[in-house]
């Protein structure tokens, strides 16, 4: 069958179903739209989290991004996938004890002040948007590449999709779909993989194959230090990154992950505190798969495209090699005129410029794998998009129709006037959203990735203290994640915007670039805490008492 | 819960957090960054011991320490609730 059909029906197929789930599971109350009424299983919420954290970034750029980097592509995986252990063992029983809708309600509550509050919402909101414009740009390209319509139009299809079930389902609908949509992105993700490392090792499960012999008798890793050395990259192997700026970004990372809204919220959605530390076990599960499969991924598309490129003949090359260039996302220019692709590290000899996004898009192709396996991978990559930016817009809607409107300007609004507050919102975060997709700010790419920065510097020392630290008061808190939030936004706007005077590598503070500055600013955020708490009264008997209970969880009695 | 109980069951909770840490902090910021060359020696099929702790290793031993901490927990609740 024709790529294009196939193409057509996977997301029909996948779409409809989103559709389907949407319907059924409309959300009646607003403990339904914030937090799915609390009734989530622990292995589905585990899903759900799974596919709302991995995002088209995951799905689509990781492993390129890991195949072009080599060591140093490690921060990402040890990154984001350690902060799940601080989520358990750190938050999320306890947010779940807690009991209430968002992050910023912990806050506010627990330094009872509404300054607090109100700069956990500006947090929550800043994050949220930053995030959510990268994944509406995803689902543009997507549709651009494989459904040859415009990247726009691609943008306004994804836009109504989720704006249909996050408006109409909220956190319900949002969760159900994602379950749906891992199950999709994981087996899109999987089956090439698969398919590869058996063609290329022999092994069917890709975490053994990228470590096992190639057909050559050669094992594959020796084999790729081998190339990248004779082109003058750095051994695949080891890293070009210094060991202090690596443990900075991988601690940035983890960190970051912890404090992302979007993922804290999951847990409010399980029944009670031992299914919240249960279902991050599901979830760094069904994350793992995939974690664990891209860094596979990434030696094999390095291999396979330096062996089919490298000092070949650019008329015998395959056919999607063409399609590529189309997109603008592969570019050979032949400098010296001999007609052969010379792909080396050193910028005046090479010859190819290869965008890191398509390697995992491009990967069936290269190994020549059946179109429906093509097919599948856009559906894949449509589900990871899409799971993301609904988890994200709910955040949004929920801060300003729970935690602005009902929580600050208007508590006496009722539970119909709130819902329709957050069905209103969550309307317009998707058409902002559809703006920044259409229209993208030029700092997207370089702002996803600091807004882990900005997570770890603001909410993680407040949340983390506000639960192991009773002494910690609304002072201590409040300025904490002021000067860590502060710290952050000028150390990154200094060093990747030119603002406050710009500056290059050599001016980083101690070596540490903007992506590992977080754990810093993390730091000073702790230390201006601690100094601040201790300076000013203690918090009341009634605040230290609720710190109490929410270290040890009910148990209801059969 | 009394109040001597819930301090009592809140210290174990710690030992076990800061066990689990330990372990969570040794396998990736030890074996995968710091202690990488010296691991990188050792040789097991194709992979590098630090270069598999940083790219596989220390994945799997997350997914493990969360699931040891549900364990534990899950018997640590059960002894205090029975206690109540």
């Amino acid at each position: 069958m024709d790529l294009q059909i196939w193409i057509w029906l996977m997301i029909g197929i996948t779409f409809s179903l989103y559709i389907g789930i949407a319907i059924w599971s409309k959300a009646g109350s607003t403990k339904e739209f914030y937090v799915a009424g609390s009734g989530v299983s622990p292995i589905a919420n585990g899903m759900a989290t799974a596919a709302d954290w991995m995002s088209a970034a995951s799905f689509i750029s990781m492993a390129g991004l890991i195949s072009f980097m080599g060591y140093d592509g490690s921060v990402y995986l040890m990154g984001w996938t350690g902060g799940y252990v601080l989520l358990a063992l750190l938050l999320a029983p306890y947010l779940r004890k807690f009991g209430k809708f968002t992050v910023p309600d912990f806050i506010g509550d627990r330094y009872y002040s509404d300054t607090a509050r109100l700069v956990a919402v500006f947090c929550a909101l800043i994050i949220s948007f930053t995030y959510v414009a990268g994944q509406m740009r995803g689902v543009g390209l997507v549709f651009s590449r494989y459904l040859e319509v415009d990247i726009n139009t691609g943008v306004v299809i994804g836009m109504a999709i989720v704006l249909f079930y996050a408006v109409l389902g909220g956190m319900k609908g949002i969760t159900y779909t994602q379950v749906a949509q891992y199950c999709v992105l994981i087996f899109a993700f999987m089956v090439p993989a698969i398919f590869i490392s058996m063609q290329m090792t022999g092994n069917p499960i890709p975490q053994l194959g990228f470590g096992s012999e190639g057909s050559d008798g050669i094992y594959l890793l020796e084999k790729l230090d081998g190339l990248s050395r004779d082109l003058g990259f750095h051994e695949y192997t080891t890293g070009s990154k210094s060991k202090l700026d690596v443990f900075f970004i991988t601690a940035a990372l983890m960190i970051g992950t912890a404090g992302l809204p979007h993922v804290i919220v999951r847990f409010f959605t399980v029944k009670k505190v031992s299914d919240a530390r249960k279902s991050a076990g599901w979830a760094l599960l069904f994350i793992a798969i995939l974690y664990t499969t891209a860094p596979a991924i990434a030696v094999f598309a390095r291999t396979n495209l330096i062996e089919t490129v490298s000092e070949k003949k650019y008329e015998d090359m395959p056919v999607w090699f063409e399609n590529w260039e189309k997109t603008g996302l592969l570019t050979f220019t032949d400098k010296n005129n001999d007609g052969v692709i010379q792909y080396v590290a050193d910028s005046q000899i090479n010859e190819l410029t290869i965008d890191r996004d398509i390697m995992v898009m491009a990967n069936p192709e290269i190994a020549e794998l059946p179109n429906w396996v093509i097919a599948l991978l856009a559906a894949g990559a449509l589900a990871a998009a899409l799971s993301t930016a609904a988890g994200l817009l709910l955040v949004i809607s929920s801060s300003v129709s729970h935690d602005l409107i009902k929580k600050i300007i208007k508590p006496d609004v009722s539970e119909k006037g709130e819902l329709i507050a957050a069905r209103v919102s969550a309307f317009f975060a998707v058409l902002m959203a559809g703006y920044f997709g259409i229209n993208p700010p030029g700092f997207v790419a370089a702002v996803v990735a600091l807004a882990f920065g900005l997570a770890a510097a603001s909410f993680f020392p407040a949340i983390v203290m506000g639960i192991f630290y009773k002494r910690m008061n609304k002072e201590g808190a409040v300025s904490g994640m002021i000067t860590g939030l502060l710290l952050m936004l000028f150390y990154m706007t200094k060093f990747k915007f030119g603002w406050f005077g710009g500056g290059t590598e050599a001016d980083w503070w101690f070596g540490i670039s903007p992506e590992g500055f977080g754990t810093f600013a993390m730091l000073i955020n702790f230390i201006v805490s601690l100094i601040v708490c201790h300076l000013t009264k203690e918090p009341s008997e009634e605040i230290q008492e609720l710190v109490e209970k929410i270290r040890i969880p009910t148990i209801e009695s059969k | 819960m009394s109040k001597n109980l819930a301090k009592e069951y809140w210290k174990k909770n710690l030992k076990y957090l800061l066990i689990l840490l330990s372990i969570w902090f040794t396998v990736s910021f030890g074996f995968g960054i710091l202690l990488i060359d010296e691991l990188n020696q050792i040789k097991i099929g194709g992979f590098k011991l630090g270069f598999w702790f940083a790219q596989q290793g220390s994945i799997y031993v997350f997914v493990t320490l969360i699931f040891i901490y549900i364990g534990l927990m899950n018997k640590l609740d059960k002894k205090y609730h029975s206690k109540k």
